[in-house]
């Protein structure tokens, strides 16, 4: 595949190479995406497989699982979200810092799985919007290591320079900042 | 539970009856004498365990209630099965035995949440798998599976989100396909086509 | 020259309550969980603390409780089962075969001996896989991340075999009422043997670790100490309630599969604390080594279903699409469901984490009236709010991790 984003200039002197800033800043933030593990249910036990000797996530720079939020990249809820659990699964979303991703593991946290029942939230995307969702019951651990590649193109696609200042591309910030202006 | 147990039983209690049961002894007893049964119980036939507290709703029979104990003997290794019916059928109340079993303090706890069984004289008879303000007993027989429409139980992600208890869809799924026309167009496709792997979804929240 | 000073420790719960009286200041609340990493899952703690001993404790439960006994009403017998994976998630087989006892016990119903085997083994291997993370996942919590590490990857080894048996790695959805889904591959059991003897080094070398290590003692023995009398009172099953001394195991005292034909050793604690409830499970490990060499090494021939039960367990495929009769059956058996006949039955079975029942009423149909699940989580967490006062704020993972108890079957 051609590279589109690199370039060498031989008449600037030394090691240099030209690039895209969104080029730079989505490879650095794709290599390094800290989970947050939101494990809910029976997909945080796969979770802590693909984090073990096995699957290794660390291979992709994910290891560090954080549990606070306020370290974390993406939230990867793993698990029946429940009404009871949603707004504590809401809260932490809030709490993450920009920028940050979601995946929503398991048919579970994509819709509701197959608890149709008066207790369980159909799809955690109806509380927090959601980047990647993988299917499964639960999924294996390879396939939520494909989601996180796939979220690694994802990044990698990003207008990252236009969305590092704040009037930036969600609905309600766009309307709060309209209003003010 | 031996015959001659059971004898015993039955002479000191005269409201027990024996129940059908396809495996353990069952008896029914009466509520107003089952704190007394389940002491005796205890104390002198020796069973030291309560493993379970449920209920059992018949919908549209008088008495509508059941209360359901089963006790373990770990010294026979026997279980025991006592089924109470509640008096009231529209607010059903039940004695509790968190007295004589501190198990019985939970379960009683979520056989009230989820069927609305009073149990008098439990030290704190709230709600325990659903949250505080949960207007319904899901678990009883006129109350769908799905649900019913209830705001949610915290109030600033309920204003943010724009979300409520919605009641679960029960038939339908993500993909759907057409009745008619040929195969190639009746193959299951995402009933929202608006967005996938290349056109991202617009969040709006 | 220094001179040593003796510095007694003494009894968390004592020193607290002599410092009653000595309150300065106000007590502080404070949340653990419900998302928290030492929770197991999603357990909330309301607490109430005064420096650093807890004064008060409440658990809040019911953020993954989703309804699976309502979701049984409507469900027919075999249906229920991938619900019953997820109600204990870590050993997803032993479920199953719990739900399929208590199912088959109201409908009279005997299997053979080789599917009697056969669930025997999948009880034990999940057993060994429960434990392994339970006693994994405590190290992690007192701090042990090599611990975490070792069985975990025995665990992978032994979702191998699961996926090679039943086709997934973990919620195997394997039983099925009357028998189990499919036979036993060939080679399997030499497979399963061999596991075992790569447990048994890796458990000694986790033994090395924890057994013995002074830090590990410090943060475990003589905290969490649960009476006998409270055991029983608050209905604690399994490895929680042996550890206080109470000889209970439904294997021995209540057989079913089989277990009164093996020979294996309950193990009992004496003190009730943490350290005896993860000496516990590191012994019914090697017990549980035992009994699956046992088993194996007189694994019955014959049929893996009830042959005679024509409304309750499907036909053999080649039969289905060849034969009248079987088809019929077939499509009575997934349409309307097994039938069961009329009856309530409560059939316990011991699971790794405690005695998992299955209360079911039925009145007759392939739809069960009323089914409750008796969680052994739930029973064995009710004791925290007894339990944790008098702790400090640092007990609190060690005494969670040595209780070991899952959300799923908490919850429901």
């Amino acid at each position: 595949m051609q590279n589109t984003t690199i370039a060498y200039d031989s008449k600037v002197e030394g090691e240099v190479i030209v690039t895209q800033a969104d080029a730079v800043i989505n490879w650095i933030r794709k290599h390094s995406v800290w989970p947050m593990p939101m494990g809910l249910a029976c997909c945080a036990i796969e979770l802590m497989a693909a984090g073990g000797a096995r699957f290794d996530i660390s291979r992709f720079g994910m290891e560090v699982m954080r549990f606070s939020p306020r370290q974390a990249d993406c939230m990867i809820v793993a698990g029946t979200v429940t009404y009871k659990m949603a707004e504590v699964v809401r809260r932490i979303y809030d709490q993450m810092a920009e920028p940050k991703w979601v995946v929503a593991m398991g048919a579970c946290a994509s819709t509701g799985g197959m608890y149709r029942s008066y207790a369980t939230l159909q799809g955690v995307d109806q509380i927090i919007p959601v980047d990647v969702y993988i299917s499964g019951c639960p999924p294996r651990p390879e396939a939520l290591l494909d989601a996180m590649i796939k979220l690694q193109d994802k990044i990698g696609a990003e207008h990252s320079v236009k969305n590092l200042f704040p009037e930036k591309a969600d609905s309600k910030d766009v309307a709060e900042v309209t209003n003010k202006s | 539970m031996t015959t001659s147990d059971l004898a015993l039983l039955k002479e000191r209690f005269e409201t027990l009856t024996e129940r059908e049961s396809s495996d353990h002894v069952a008896i029914n007893c009466a509520s107003s004498q089952l704190i007394e049964l389940c002491t005796v119980l205890r104390d002198d036939f020796g069973y030291d365990m309560l493993v379970d507290v449920t209920a059992v709703d018949w919908d549209a029979q008088s008495p509508r209630f059941t209360g359901i104990y089963h006790f373990l003997s770990t010294t026979k290794h026997e279980y025991l099965r006592v089924a109470v019916d509640c008096t009231d059928d529209i607010n059903p109340a039940l004695p509790s035995l968190t007295g004589l079993y501190a198990a019985a303090n939970w379960h009683e706890r979520e056989t009230y949440d989820l069927m609305g069984i009073r149990y008098q004289g439990h030290p704190d008879l709230t709600r325990i798998l659903m949250w505080d303000a949960y207007p319904y007993h899901p678990l009883r027989k006129d109350f769908p599976l799905a649900g019913i429409e209830v705001p949610l139980p915290a109030d600033d992600v309920a204003e943010i989100t724009g979300m409520s208890v919605k009641p679960a869809p029960m038939v339908g799924g993500p993909f759907v396909s057409s009745a008619d026309g040929p195969m190639s167009q009746t193959e299951p496709r995402a009933r929202d086509e608006s967005w996938n792997e290349k056109k991202i979804k617009p969040c709006g929240k | 020259m220094a001179t040593s000073k003796e510095i007694s420790i003494g009894d968390a719960g004592a020193r607290a309550s002599e410092l009653e009286g000595d309150l300065q200041g106000e007590t502080m609340m404070l949340n653990v969980g419900p998302s928290h990493p030492t929770t197991h899952g999603v357990l909330r703690l309301k607490m109430e603390l005064d420096g650093d001993v807890v004064k008060r404790c409440e658990p809040v439960l019911g953020y993954l409780h989703r309804g699976d006994e309502k979701i049984a009403e409507s469900m027919t017998y075999n249906q229920f089962i991938p619900y019953t994976d997820r109600l204990d998630y870590i050993a997803p087989l032993s479920n199953n075969v719990a739900y399929a006892l208590a199912v088959e016990k109201l409908a009279n119903l005997e299997v053979p001996e080789r599917c009697q085997a056969i669930r025997l083994l999948c009880c034990e291997l999940a057993r060994i896989s429960s434990h392994l993370l339970g006693v994994g996942v405590y190290g992690m919590d007192a701090g042990a991340w090599t611990v975490f590490m070792y069985t975990f990857t025995e665990r992978e080894k032994l979702y191998t075999l699961f996926e090679e048996l039943t086709g997934a790695r973990f919620t195997t959805s394997y039983t099925r009422i009357g028998g189990v889904a499919r036979d036993i591959p060939d080679g399997w059991l030499g497979r399963v043997l061999e596991f075992c003897k790569g447990v048994l080094p890796v458990l000694d070398q986790v033994d090395k670790l924890l057994t013995r290590n002074r830090i590990f003692m410090d943060r475990t023995v003589g905290i969490g100490m649960i009476s006998k009398a409270d055991a029983l009172a608050y209905g604690l099953t399994g490895p929680n309630l042996r550890a206080c001394g109470v000889d209970l195991d439904l294997r021995k005292d209540k057989p079913y599969l089989g277990y009164e034909n093996y020979d294996f050793e309950v193990p009992i604690g004496t003190n009730g604390d943490c350290y005896d409830r993860y000496l516990m499970r590191a012994e019914e490990i090697r017990q549980s080594v035992g009994i699956i060499r046992q088993c194996i090494g007189k694994f019955p021939e014959g049929s893996y279903y009830t042959e005679d039960a024509k409304k309750i367990f499907a036909p053999q495929k080649a039969k289905v699409l060849t034969s009248m009769e079987e088809l019929i059956q077939n499509f009575m058996i997934v349409t309307e469901g097994p039938q069961i006949p009329k009856g309530e039955v409560y059939f316990e079975a011991e699971n790794p984490k405690g005695a998992l029942g299955f209360f079911i009423h039925s009145k007759g149909g392939g739809v069960p009236y009323r089914m409750k699940i008796r969680g052994p989580s739930f029973c064995n967490l009710s004791i925290l709010d007894k339990l944790i006062p008098g702790h400090f704020l640092t007990d609190i993972t060690v005494i969670l991790g040595s209780l070991d108890f899952v959300m799923g079957e908490c919850d429901r």
